[in-house]
């Protein structure tokens, strides 16, 4: 337990002090690695806690960043309101399209959200007059909040963009970690199971979907605000895809696993766009390679090796498990 | 006057040509034990799929305590106090047995939809899972994996997730099969130990269990009532007897 | 009169293409229950390989065989190297196959380039066709003509010939197949191969209207998803309905609203969904 403190502060202190000792580009790095880690940290709660794996991921991204790009750039309104309007159009779109993905059974949810993705992408691909079509939407102003620090400054968003970011993430925490959590595992498991223990598994099922798209709107926005840019490919399969490739990286079911895989995925591909064109190659191999050989991603794997070894010192030990000190729900 | 808990009125399943259940009039009075026995294929696991509401009826009623719940959703029908084991195991294989538990326990409490407070700090709902794993003797097994547990262990863990609910309809379908002789024991002293005021629905193919548990017993055949009566009448039925000739023992 | 028979037709000949795809999509899926993403991508690349060939040879046919065997190859290969073993654990099969059609998509920039091209038209089919008040390009035509006659030749496949009855034989109950000394492994691979095959012919067909660049595979892929959505998947049948109806809707859509054609093409397939979740004639 004080290990997983200390690593913890020592994490905070880190990210606190970063824009101050590294260069620019990196922090920039380290903030597109929060945004998207916190979409796919949504993702996971959909796919890895729930067992629903969204290929549609990005819509709810993209929509809230082109609500912020539109509002912003074509009717002047003040990127506070845009903030918030974005946030909301893309809880509005999960709780539209959650009506028929839930309505799907197995197979056809991934079918269906990979096709729900892609037809908002036609939309913001071919309603030109309004989402400006192939160019996007260039020129979104700095986000604005009254404060004494301007954002307009990277490095004090990147502060913005942390703050945001560990909001977002201490709620997603408590919600994997509350009974509302615990069911969408029970739905995962045996949803016929939880049916006869009284839950309306649906509604659960809902509600998740409509939350992961609510906290990628959230996601969405912040992006929309540093990159000062939205187009049609923040909204493609390839960006739906990019996610859960992060889930999986990072290991489904772990909620901290994806941001380590967005960290894998946002700086693998700086790496590689500095030397070759062929980022959607290396993304296709990764991702062969990550199902062949490492299905439970680095947190998934790290997690089984340490249970194994904290049951084995249990059974060398012979003593049962304390009474309610170790918290046996899932981190 | 005794209440009657469960009645069903001409029950029908169909798949097809197939008719599972065909056509199934009970009437199971508060807190009687009753088994449903039968040979393979009689339709009795589908029976109880029907009275569970995961499976939907063909036809006919199912009325619980004067209510008709035909039309009502298994979690509405947990909600009126049905409870269900399964033939097949159907635990949660990824969550540790006090998660299992959990899960039960808040089943039919509005506190299932919490979502922030962490789900161990509960306190009453963490000590209604404890009182009932710890009466089975899988609290010191909380933090194991489904995997970990015995066969034995997790058929008990099947009834535990059953009575979290606080049924006032239990069916157990089958809950010693596979089990030892001293798991079998130890399972029909805890259906026999059960709240009499619980109605329990039994489906056994081991007779012993069922004459030793149950009060009443009906028989299916081919999805139909072949007979139904108290331990002795069904015994001494010739239309029984010549059912189960060679399939088993009365 | 004249606007809406042209549209008829060019509905008609999208669904041509679409069904090409659709009903290797849902060949693959009755059979292997594998989702394959890569799908758009065989698209693709029968297109892109029967580009060269014409563009070498001037030969059409030859391109269009040379397309669909491509795409069968690298079927197979996809399979039987990846897939197969992944039996049952569908998940992993469709990111895998996710993954594949990134590699394939980018594989294809990398050797043709991002440029649009056209397969040309095969000068016997070039021209158009009087049909009453109105001229129709009879490539079109003919397009339509090669659907119609592939779904009859699938449908008589299945239900008619001895294939047909081990490929059922083999979805129906695998172990029991095997049991009976059914070779079943060729067969998946071999039905595999089949649906890219038809993927690819798909891609050849469409070369000369729809075009062939990067990202015509992400385009026509959840169209083939809407297809399957709303026929169902693993039925022939629903594969040539919902064919129909997403081309001809499309068509119109593009016809009447196009900025938002792409996104209202998704409306059948809502409706379907919320009517009949597994599909017109599904089975799940």
């Amino acid at each position: 337990m004080a290990g997983r403190a200390l690593l913890w502060g020592v994490g905070v202190v880190a990210a606190l002090a970063l824009p101050q000792v590294v260069p620019l580009y990196f922090t920039h790095l380290v903030l597109l690695t929060m945004v998207y880690g916190l979409s796919a940290m949504s993702l996971d709660l959909l796919a890895g806690y729930t067992g629903l794996t969204s290929f549609g991921h990005a819509a709810y991204f993209g929509a809230a960043a082109y609500t912020v790009g539109i509002l912003t750039t074509h009717h002047h309104v003040a990127p506070a309101a845009a903030f918030g309007a974005g946030v909301l159009v893309a809880t509005l779109l999960a709780a539209a399209y959650g009506l028929l993905a839930t309505r799907a059974v197995g197979v056809y949810f991934l079918i269906i959200t990979l096709a729900l993705g892609m037809g908002t992408w036609g939309l913001a691909y071919r309603w030109s007059s309004v989402t400006g079509g192939d160019n996007g939407l260039p020129g979104i102003p700095p986000l604005d909040l009254g404060l004494p620090w301007s954002l307009a400054d990277p490095r004090n968003y990147y502060y913005f963009v942390l703050l945001a970011f560990g909001l977002a993430a201490f709620l997603l925490y408590r919600l994997v970690q509350s009974p509302f959590g615990l069911a969408l595992r029970g739905i995962r498991e045996s949803e016929g199971r939880m049916r006869m223990l009284g839950y309306n598994t649906w509604l659960h099922r809902y509600v998740a979907f409509v939350v992961a798209g609510a906290f990628a709107g959230f996601a969405g926005t912040l992006y929309a605000f540093h990159n000062r840019f939205v187009s049609p490919p923040d909204l493609h399969i390839a960006a739906s895809a990019e996610a859960v490739l992060m889930v999986i990286l990072g290991g489904a079911g772990t909620l901290f696993g994806p941001l380590v895989g967005a960290g894998i995925v946002v700086f693998l591909r700086n790496l590689v766009s500095a030397y070759t064109q062929r980022w959607m190659l290396i993304l296709g191999v990764v991702f062969v390679l990550t199902v062949l050989y490492a299905p439970q991603g680095v947190a998934g794997g790290a997690r089984a090796v340490w249970q194994r070894t904290r049951r084995r010192a249990r059974a060398a030990e012979g003593a049962p498990a304390e009474a309610g000190k170790q918290p046996v729900v899932q981190r | 006057m005794s209440v009657v808990c469960l009645r069903t009125e001409g029950l029908r399943k169909h798949y097809g040509g197939l008719r599972a259940v065909d056509g199934v009039d009970l009437e199971v009075l508060e807190g009687e034990r009753r088994a449903i026995i039968g040979p393979n294929g009689a339709g009795k696991t589908t029976l109880f799929h029907l009275l569970s509401g995961e499976v939907p009826a063909s036809g006919g009623r199912i009325v619980l305590f004067g209510r008709d719940v035909t039309r009502l959703p298994p979690y509405r029908r947990t909600g009126l106090g049905i409870g269900r084991t399964y033939q097949v195991t159907n635990l949660f294989p990824r969550l540790s047995v006090l998660e299992n538990a959990l899960l039960a326990t808040f089943g039919l409490r509005p506190q299932k939809y919490d979502p922030f407070r962490p789900a161990l700090r509960h306190r009453e709902v963490l000590d209604e899972a404890r009182a009932l794993l710890e009466a089975f003797g899988l609290w010191d097994k909380r933090d194991w994996p489904i995997g970990s547990l015995s066969y034995g262990e997790q058929r008990q863990l099947e009834i535990v997730l059953a009575l979290a609910g606080q049924p006032r309809l239990l069916l157990l379908d089958e809950p010693t099969a596979g089990l030892s002789p001293a798991e079998t024991h130890a399972v029909t002293r805890i259906v026999r130990g059960l709240d009499p005021k619980i109605t329990v629905l039994l489906i056994e193919h081991d007779m012993d269990v069922a004459f030793q548990v149950a009060q009443r017993i009906t028989v299916l055949h081919f999805g139909r009532v072949l007979a139904e009566g108290t331990v002795d009448e069904v015994r001494g039925n010739p239309d029984v007897q010549a059912i189960y000739l060679g399939v088993g023992e009365l | 009169m004249q606007f809406w028979l042209t549209q008829l037709l060019n509905g008609l000949s999208f669904a041509a293409l679409l069904f090409l795809l659709a009903s290797g999509l849902t060949l693959i899926f009755g059979l292997m229950r594998i989702v394959n993403i890569a799908h758009g991508s065989y698209y693709l690349l029968g297109a892109y390989v029967a580009l060269t060939v014409v563009q070498a040879t001037g030969n059409f046919l030859a391109a269009a065989l040379a397309g669909s065997l491509t795409v069968a190859a690298v079927g197979v290969v996809m399979q039987r190297a990846f897939l197969a073993r992944f039996y049952r654990a569908e998940q992993a099969q469709v990111l895998l196959t996710m993954g594949f059609s990134f590699i394939f998509a980018d594989l294809a920039l990398w050797i043709w380039g991002g440029d649009p091209h056209r397969i040309p038209t095969p000068s016997a089919l070039a021209g158009s066709v009087a049909l009453g008040p109105t001229f129709f390009p009879t490539y079109r035509l003919a397009v339509i003509a090669v659907g119609a006659a592939v779904a009859l030749f699938l449908w008589l496949l299945q239900e008619r010939t001895r294939l047909g009855a081990v490929v059922r034989a083999a979805v129906d109950d695998q172990e029991m197949a095997r049991g009976l000394g059914i070779h079943v492994d060729p067969v998946l691979t071999g039905m595999f191969a089949v649906g890219a095959a038809l993927a690819g012919f798909g891609g050849v067909m469409g070369g000369p209207f729809l075009g062939v660049y990067p990202g015509v595979d992400s385009e026509v892929l959840p169209l083939a998803f809407a297809v399957v959505i709303i026929g169902g998947l693993g039925s022939l049948k629903g594969a040539l309905v919902g064919s129909v109806l997403v081309g001809v809707l499309d068509n119109l859509g593009k016809a009447m609203f196009p900025e938002l054609s792409y996104f209202t093409l998704f409306v059948p397939m809502a409706v379907v969904l919320a009517i009949r979740p597994t599909g017109l004639f599904g089975r799940g």
